[in-house]
């Protein structure tokens, strides 16, 4: 296992590499996906103030 | 191409294809991760560092293809007034930088190890230091403008320009003295890789698409909704000022 984890005494290198690499991509996602939530909500809130919208909402009750 | 233009159509295709690019991407990257960490044999010259190459090689790939396909979605913008291809190239920029940048962190800790230095002010290396530039000054274009339609031409212009930078990048190798190696993937008579380390790098590189892909899918939809409520915003606030003019 520490053999695995040296590898070949290059494992600071390495696991820098992948270590960052994998952070930022999960980190990138994490951030679009939460951005696009907000976005959508955002949209959605906006929209319900307008006022032919809550006309055409009255209009189906 | 237009018939992608409408907003809606946009989204209702990207939530079908979204499912497939995710799990396209959870899976070669994952595969790709366990054979180039655990199972990929160590380089007869590089030793274990070659084991960086599976994320170095697709993030410099993929770095240059999303800057190639910000410039066409510019072109395609700039031209056609496509409603939808400003925002792709707007939300593909940082997936790009971050690929960039992923390229550069893990091109230093490879190169320290090999050649003994951190960073050499070469051709190759100089130009993908640049292409980071270019993607974060548009990026900052953007934010420059508080008229969307004039920040989304003034940046397709930069991103136009800005690919001068993909052949020099490409070619940097071979027409400058540089300490990178030369091409080994895409070259005349094919990949010059060992199979054993081919194969893992092919599925990262498939990786690394999928996931911009569905990146890019959740940054879009984020745009459209925000030109959205853009859009009701100003409406609501034409409305308050003829309500007040007519009082």
């Amino acid at each position: 296992m520490s053999e695995f984890l040296s590898m070949g005494g290059y494992g600071l290198y390495v696991w820098t590499s992948w270590g960052v690499g994998v952070a930022l991509l999960i980190a990138l996602l994490i951030q679009s996906i939460a951005i696009a939530r907000s976005a959508a909500k955002e949209a959605e809130a906006t929209e319900l103030l307008s006022p032919r919208r809550r006309r055409r909402k009255a209009e189906a009750e | 191409m237009h018939r992608f233009a409408n907003p809606t159509r946009f989204l209702r295709l990207a939530a079908a294809v979204l499912p497939f690019s995710a799990a396209v991407a959870a899976l070669c990257l994952g595969a790709g991760l366990v054979w180039g960490l655990f199972f990929a044999p160590p380089d007869y010259q590089q030793g274990d560092t070659v084991r960086i190459m599976f994320i170095h090689v697709p993030a410099a790939m993929m770095a240059m293809g999303v800057y190639a396909g910000m410039a066409i979605s510019s072109a395609i913008a700039l031209i056609w007034r496509h409603a939808i291809a400003d925002l792709i190239a707007k939300a593909s920029a940082p997936i790009g930088a971050t690929f960039c940048f992923i390229c550069l962190l893990t091109g230093s800790l490879w190169g320290k190890p090999m050649w003994g230095t951190w960073w050499v002010w070469d051709a190759r290396l100089t130009s993908m230091l640049i292409m980071l530039f270019i993607y974060l000054g548009y990026m900052a274009l953007w934010q420059a403008f508080d008229d969307q339609t004039k920040a989304a031409r003034a940046a397709a212009i930069l991103a136009l320009v800005g690919a001068i930078n993909l052949p020099v990048i490409k070619f940097s190798v071979e027409w400058w003295n540089t300490l990178h190696q030369p091409a080994s993937l895409i070259t005349m008579d094919g990949p010059k890789i060992h199979s054993s380390l081919l194969w893992p790098l092919l599925l990262m590189i498939v990786g690394f698409g999928a996931y911009y892909l569905t990146v890019l899918i959740f940054r879009v939809r984020a745009e459209v909704h925000q030109r959205r409520t853009r859009m009701l915003r100003m409406a609501q606030a034409d409305r308050h000022a003829a309500m007040q003019a007519a009082e």
